[in-house]
C-alpha cells in the first residue's frame, strides 16, 4: 500500500494546494511534497525486490486489486516496483520538491493553481513508473499531459500558446499510435493472455509471441507493433526527427516545468521503451538493432550540433537533452548488461544533471531577465555560488569523472562497444563518443561567454546574488550527482539485477 | 429477495414518482400562481428526481426485472404494454440523474424568471415521458411517451418568452418535431398494417404473416428510424439540434441533449431488438436493417464532429458534438447483426451514462457563463479560469472526457465501444469501418474540445470583467457532474456488467 500512499498524498496535496490562498501555496506545496519524497526514500531503503518486474521478478511493494472486465480481458489496479522503476520514483519525488522550491521566485501569479498542478503531475509520474497494468499505466501516462500542457500554456514565455499546443498534439498523437499498436498486440496474442497485466503480456511475448491478427502473421504483427510503439515513444523521448516540440516546449515553459520536463517526462519515453519494446520484443530488437542504433547516434550528434548553434542558454540545455537521450537509446539497443544498465543509470543521471542545469539557468534568468548568451558576460562576478554550481553541472554533463554523467556514459559506451547483438557496434559507439566532444564544445563556449570575462549586462538595476533556497536546492542536486558519480553502485546494483532477465543468457 | 411482494405496477415507480412530482408542482402552482419561491419549487423537483433515481438504483440492486433464478424476472404490466427490465431501469437511472442535475442548476439560472412553477413542472413532466419511454413495450405506449416528452420540451425551449432566440428555437424545434412525430406515427401504422400488432413481441410474432407486405413493412421501419433519428438528434433529422440547443436556456439544452437523447436510444434499442428480430425481418423486407444504422452512425458522427470543429459559438459546438456522440451510440444498433452485439450495445449504453454526466455538465457550464453574462463565443470565454478556477477545472474535465482522455469516464466507454465493435467485426467486416470512423472522429474531436480548454485556461481575457458570482446551485451541479465523471472510473466494472446484462437480456 506504500505506492498508493505516495500517489494519494500527492493527489490530495494537489487538491489542497489548488484551494489554498495564493500567498501560502508555495510553502504549502513544498511541505506536502516532502511527504512523498520521504516515503520514496524510505521505499528505497526498504526495497526488497529482485529481478525484473515484467519477467517473473520479485516485486517490492506490490499491490493488485481486480477492477473491471473488458471482453475477455481483465483490468486490475496493479502496481509494484523493481530495480528499474524505484530509482525513477525517487528521482521524481526529489525533483518535484526541488522544482517547487525553484518556483518560489519566478511564479508570481495564480500560485495555488500552479503548485496544485505540479503536485498533480507528481502523482501521475509516480503512477507511470509504478503501474504494472497496461490501462493503469496508460491513464497515468496520458494524465501527465494535461498538467504539463497547462503549466506551459499558462505560466510560459511569450510563445507559450504555440509551444503548449505543439507539445500536446505531438505527444498525444504519439500516444494514440502507441495505444493502437499495443491493443492490436494484445488481441493478436489471443488466448495466451487473459488480462492487461504487463508481466503476463511480457511472459506471453517471450514465450512465443502473437498468433497474428487481421491477416497478419505473428511475426509480422509483432514487427508492426514494435515499430508503432517505437514511434510512439520516440516522440516522447524525443529522438531525431521527432524532437521539434522539445526546444519550443522548453524555451517557453517556466523553469520549474522545464526541470520536470527534462528531468522526468523525457524519462517516461525511455522507460516505456525499456519496459515495452526492449523487454517484450527480443526478436524485433535484434532485427531492428542497426536502424535504432543509427537513430540513436544521429540524435546524439545532431542534437549536439543543434545545441552548438544556439545562443539561448535554455535552448542549449534543451537540445543537449536530445543528445543525451540518444545515448540512452544506444545503450538500450546494445542489449548488454552495461549497455541497458548504463542507459537506465543515464536516465537518473540526466534527470539530476539537466534538472540542475535548468535550475541554474533559471536562477540567472530570474536575476537578469535574459537567457541570451550574447547579452551576458562575467556573471561569475555577481553570482559566484550559483554560477559555480552551473559550471559544476556543465562538467557533469560533459562527463567529468566522479560525477554521475561520467559513470552513465562510461557504462553505455563500455556496454555498446562490445555488443554482440548490434552489428557495427564499435563504429556506432565511436561515432557517438564524438558527441561528448561537441557537448564539451558548446557548454564551454557558452560558459566562457557568459560566466567569465569582465562583467557586463545592460540592466537598470543591480543584479544581486541568488536566493538561498535556490542555491540550497542546487546543492542538493549537485550532492546527488557527485554521490552517484563516486558510488554508482548505490543504484547500479539494483538496476543490473532488474536488467539481467531482459538481456537473457544468450547475449 | 424482497421481504414483501409489491404489486407489479410498483415496478414503474421511478416514472410514477416523477409524474407525482409534476402533479405536486401543479398543485403548488394552483395554490399560489404568482409564487416565485424558487427554493420550494426547485427543491420539490430535485427531491422528486432524486427519489426516482434512488428507487431505480434500489430496484437495479435488488434485481427487479432481472432474469435469472434468484431474481423476479421481467415484469409485464398491462398485458405487455409496459415492461420493466434491467434496460428500462438502467435508462431510468440516466434520466433521473440528468433531471436532478438540471433542476439543481436551474435554481440559479432561472432566478429572475416569472414562470417558475411552470418551468419545473414541464421539466419533470418531460422526464416522466422519458422514464415511461424506457419501459414502453408497445408502439402505442411508445408514441404516447414520445409525445409526453416532446410537448413539454417544445415549451421549455421557448420558455424565455422575451428572448427572440429562445422563441425562434422553440418554433423550429416544434416544426421539425411535429413533422417527425407524423412520420413516426405513419411508420407505426404501416408496421401495424403489415403485422397486425402494436405490442412489440406480438409484432415479432406477426412477422411470419407479413409475407408479401415486405415493402410496406420496410417503409414502416424506415419511418420509425426517422422518428428515432429526430429524438436522438441523428442525421438526417439533426438540423433542429444546434438551433434548439443554442436558443434554449442552457439547462434545457443539457436536459435535451443528455436525457432526451438517452430516451430516444432506449426506444430504438427496444424496438429494434424486440420487434424486428434481424433474420425474420431480413427474410421479409429483403434488406438487413442494421445497414441503415451503419450508414447513419458513420454519417452522424462525421457530420457532428466536422461541424463542431468549425463553430465559434460554444453552445453550438456542444450541440454538434452532441450529434457526434449520437453517432457513436448508433454503433450499438449497427452491430446488432453480429455475434457479440450485446457487448457493443452495452458499451453504447455505458457511453450514454457517462455522457449524461459529462455533457450535462458541459452545458451547465455554458449556463453558468450565460448567468455571468460573459458572452457566447470561444473568445468570450477567454481567461475565465483566473476568476473561476473551480468551474473551469470542471469544464476541462468535461472537455477532456468528451474527447476521450483516459483519466476520465468518456475514454472508457469509448474504448469499450471500440473493442466490442472490433470483436463483433469478426462476424461482420463492415463494422471495422465503424470502429475506424469512431477512432478517427474521436481523435479529431480533441481539436475543438481542447480549443475550449485553451480559451478558458491559457488565453488572456479580451475585456475586463467584473467579479464573477458563484451561484450555489449551478456550481453544485457542475462540480458534482465533474466529480462523478472522474470517480466513475473505479465503479466501471459493475456499470459495465449491468449494461451488458441489460443489453443481453433484450437481444433474442
Amino acid at each position: 500500500m506504500m505506492i498508493e500512499a505516495l500517489i494519494a498524498v500527492a493527489l490530495l496535496g494537489a487538491l489542497v494546494t489548488f484551494v489554498a490562498p495564493n500567498r501560502i501555496a508555495g510553502k504549502l506545496a513544498f511541505a506536502i511534497s516532502l511527504v512523498p519524497a520521504a516515503i520514496s526514500l524510505w521505499l528505497f531503503t526498504a526495497f526488497d525486490g529482485s529481478g525484473n518486474a515484467l519477467l517473473d521478478g520479485e516485486l517490492a511493494f506490490e499491490s493488485q486489486t481486480a477492477w473491471l472486465e473488458i471482453g475477455d480481458y481483465s483490468v486490475s489496479w496493479f502496481v509494484g516496483l523493481d530495480g528499474i522503476s524505484l530509482p525513477l520514483v525517487v528521482l521524481t519525488t526529489i525533483l518535484c520538491t526541488l522544482a517547487i522550491v525553484s518556483s518560489w521566485t519566478p511564479i508570481d501569479e495564480r500560485e495555488s493553481q500552479f503548485y496544485g498542478l505540479v503536485l498533480f503531475i507528481e502523482a501521475n509520474l509516480i503512477g507511470v513508473f509504478a503501474a504494472l497494468d497496461f490501462f493503469v499505466w496508460f491513464i497515468f501516462w496520458e494524465a501527465v499531459l494535461i498538467p504539463m500542457y497547462l503549466l506551459i500554456g499558462i505560466w510560459g514565455g511569450p510563445r507559450r500558446k504555440y509551444a503548449a499546443i505543439k507539445f500536446f498534439v505531438y505527444t498525444n498523437v504519439a500516444s494514440l499510435v502507441m495505444f493502437g499498436s499495443f491493443i492490436a498486440l494484445v488481441f493478436g496474442l489471443g488466448d495466451s493472455v487473459t488480462s492487461f497485466a504487463l508481466p503476463e503480456i511480457a511472459t506471453a511475448m517471450v514465450n512465443g509471441g502473437p498468433e497474428g491478427l487481421f491477416g497478419l502473421g505473428g511475426t509480422a504483427l509483432a514487427s508492426v507493433v514494435f515499430v508503432g510503439m517505437f514511434l510512439g515513444f520516440a516522440v516522447k523521448v524525443p529522438v531525431v526527427p521527432f524532437h521539434t516540440w522539445l526546444p519550443d516546449a522548453h524555451v517557453e515553459a517556466p523553469t520549474p516545468a522545464s526541470i520536470l520536463l527534462a528531468g522526468v517526462l523525457l524519462k517516461m519515453g525511455t522507460y516505456a521503451l525499456l519496459r515495452f519494446n526492449f523487454t517484450m520484443f527480443p526478436d524485433q530488437v535484434e532485427l531492428y538493432a542497426v536502424p535504432i542504433a543509427a537513430i540513436a547516434v544521429i540524435s546524439v550528434i545532431y542534437g549536439a550540433m543543434l545545441a552548438l548553434a544556439q545562443t539561448d542558454l535554455k535552448r542549449i540545455v534543451a537540445y543537449s537533452s536530445v543528445s543525451s537521450m540518444g545515448y540512452v537509446i544506444l545503450g538500450l539497443v546494445a542489449s548488454t548488461q552495461f549497455g541497458v544498465g548504463g542507459a537506465t543509470f543515464q536516465m537518473i543521471s540526466h534527470g539530476l544533471i539537466s534538472g540542475l542545469m535548468f535550475m541554474a539557468v533559471g536562477v540567472i534568468y530570474n536575476a537578469t531577465h535574459t537567457r541570451m548568451v550574447t547579452d551576458m558576460s562575467g556573471m561569475a562576478d555577481r553570482m559566484p555560488i550559483a554560477v559555480g554550481i552551473l559550471i559544476a553541472g556543465a562538467f557533469g554533463y560533459m562527463g567529468l569523472p566522479l560525477m554521475s554523467g561520467f559513470a552513465a556514459e562510461y557504462f553505455i559506451f563500455f556496454g555498446s562497444f562490445g555488443s554482440e547483438l548490434l552489428a557495427y557496434s564499435a563504429l556506432f559507439t565511436s561515432v557517438a563518443m564524438f558527441g561528448i566532444v561537441i557537448v564539451a564544445g558548446y557548454l564551454l563556449f557558452a560558459l566562457q561567454r557568459t560566466v567569465f570575462g569582465p562583467y557586463s549586462l545592460e540592466t537598470d538595476y543591480d543584479v544581486g546574488r541568488a536566493p538561498v533556497h535556490d542555491v540550497a536546492s542546487m546543492v542538493v542536486l549537485l550532492g546527488l550527482i557527485i554521490a552517484l558519480g563516486v558510488a554508482p553502485d548505490l543504484i547500479f546494483d539494483m538496476i543490473t539485477d532488474a536488467i539481467d532477465p531482459i538481456i537473457g543468457g544468450e547475449r | 429477495m424482497a421481504v414483501l411482494e409489491l404489486p407489479d405496477w410498483t415496478a414503474l415507480a421511478p416514472a410514477l414518482i416523477l409524474a407525482g412530482t409534476a402533479l405536486v408542482l401543479f398543485l403548488l402552482d394552483s395554490i399560489n400562481p404568482r409564487s416565485t419561491n424558487r427554493s420550494l419549487l426547485a427543491g420539490t423537483a430535485v427531491v422528486g428526481s432524486l427519489a426516482s433515481l434512488a428507487v431505480a438504483v434500489w430496484y437495479t440492486a435488488a434485481g427487479v426485472g432481472a432474469t435469472g433464478i434468484e431474481n423476479h424476472g421481467v415484469i409485464d404490466i398491462m398485458g405487455g404494454q409496459f415492461i420493466v427490465d434491467q434496460l428500462a431501469l438502467y435508462f431510468m437511472i440516466i434520466i433521473a440523474v440528468v433531471t436532478a442535475l438540471v433542476t439543481v442548476a436551474s435554481y440559479d439560472y432561472l432566478r429572475d424568471h416569472t414562470y417558475q412553477a411552470e418551468y419545473y413542472s414541464l421539466v419533470v413532466l418531460a422526464a416522466t415521458g422519458m422514464s415511461t419511454m424506457a419501459a414502453s413495450n408497445s408502439l402505442v405506449t411508445i408514441f404516447i411517451a414520445l409525445e409526453l416528452t416532446s410537448l413539454p420540451s417544445y415549451a421549455l425551449v421557448a420558455i424565455l418568452k422575451d428572448n427572440r432566440g429562445s422563441v425562434e428555437a422553440g418554433l423550429k424545434y416544434f416544426l421539425i418535431g411535429a413533422l417527425s412525430s407524423a412520420i413516426f406515427v405513419y411508420g407505426v401504422s404501416l408496421v401495424y398494417g403489415a403485422t397486425g400488432s402494436l405490442q412489440l413481441e406480438a409484432i415479432a410474432d406477426g412477422l411470419g404473416g407479413a409475407g408479401e407486405m415486405g415493402g410496406l413493412l420496410g417503409l414502416g421501419i424506415l419511418m420509425l428510424i426517422g422518428g428515432i433519428a429526430f429524438k436522438t438528434a441523428s442525421v438526417p433529422f439533426h438540423f433542429w439540434a444546434p438551433e434548439a440547443y443554442e436558443g434554449a436556456p442552457a439547462p434545457i439544452s443539457a436536459f435535451l441533449s443528455s436525457a432526451s437523447k438517452a430516451a430516444g436510444f432506449v426506444l430504438a434499442f427496444r424496438v429494434f431488438a424486440t420487434a424486428f428480430p434481424l433474420e425474420a425481418t431480413t427474410a421479409i423486407i429483403g434488406v438487413d436493417w442494421t445497414l441503415a444504422f451503419v450508414i447513419l452512425a458513420i454519417v452522424t458522427m462525421t457530420v457532428g464532429n466536422f461541424a463542431a470543429a468549425t463553430q465559434e459559438n460554444v453552445k453550438r459546438m456542444l450541440a454538434y458534438s452532441s450529434i457526434g456522440h449520437a453517432g457513436y451510440v448508433l454503433i450499438g444498433l449497427a452491430a446488432l447483426s453480429a455475434d457479440g452485439g450485446e457487448l457493443v450495445m452495452g458499451a453504447a449504453m455505458m457511453h450514454l451514462l457517462v455522457y449524461g454526466f459529462m455533457n450535462t455538465g458541459a452545458f451547465l457550464f455554458v449556463g453558468l457563463a450565460e448567468y455571468w453574462g460573459v458572452g457566447r463565443t470561444f473568445e468570450d470565454y477567454n481567461g475565465l479560469s483566473e476568476q473561476a478556477p473551480f468551474a473551469c477545472a470542471a469544464m476541462a474535465v468535461f472537455m477532456f472526457s468528451l474527447a476521450g482522455i483516459p483519466l476520465f469516464g468518456g475514454f472508457w466507454s469509448k474504448y469499450l465501444l471500440y473493442t466490442a465493435t472490433i470483436d463483433a467485426a469478426a462476424d461482420n467486416a463492415i463494422l471495422l469501418v465503424l470502429a475506424a470512423a469512431l477512432v478517427v472522429n474521436s481523435a479529431l474531436s480533441l481539436y475543438y474540445y481542447s480549443r475550449l480548454v485553451k480559451a478558458l485556461w491559457i488565453e488572456d481575457p479580451v475585456t475586463d470583467r467584473d467579479q464573477l458570482a458563484k451561484p450555489t446551485g449551478l456550481y453544485a451541479a457542475i462540480i458534482a457532474a465533474a466529480v462523478i465523471t472522474v470517480l466513475i472510473l473505479p465503479a466501471f466494472g459493475p456499470i459495465a456488467d449491468a449494461a451488458t446484462e441489460a443489453a443481453a437480456a433484450i437481444i433474442v
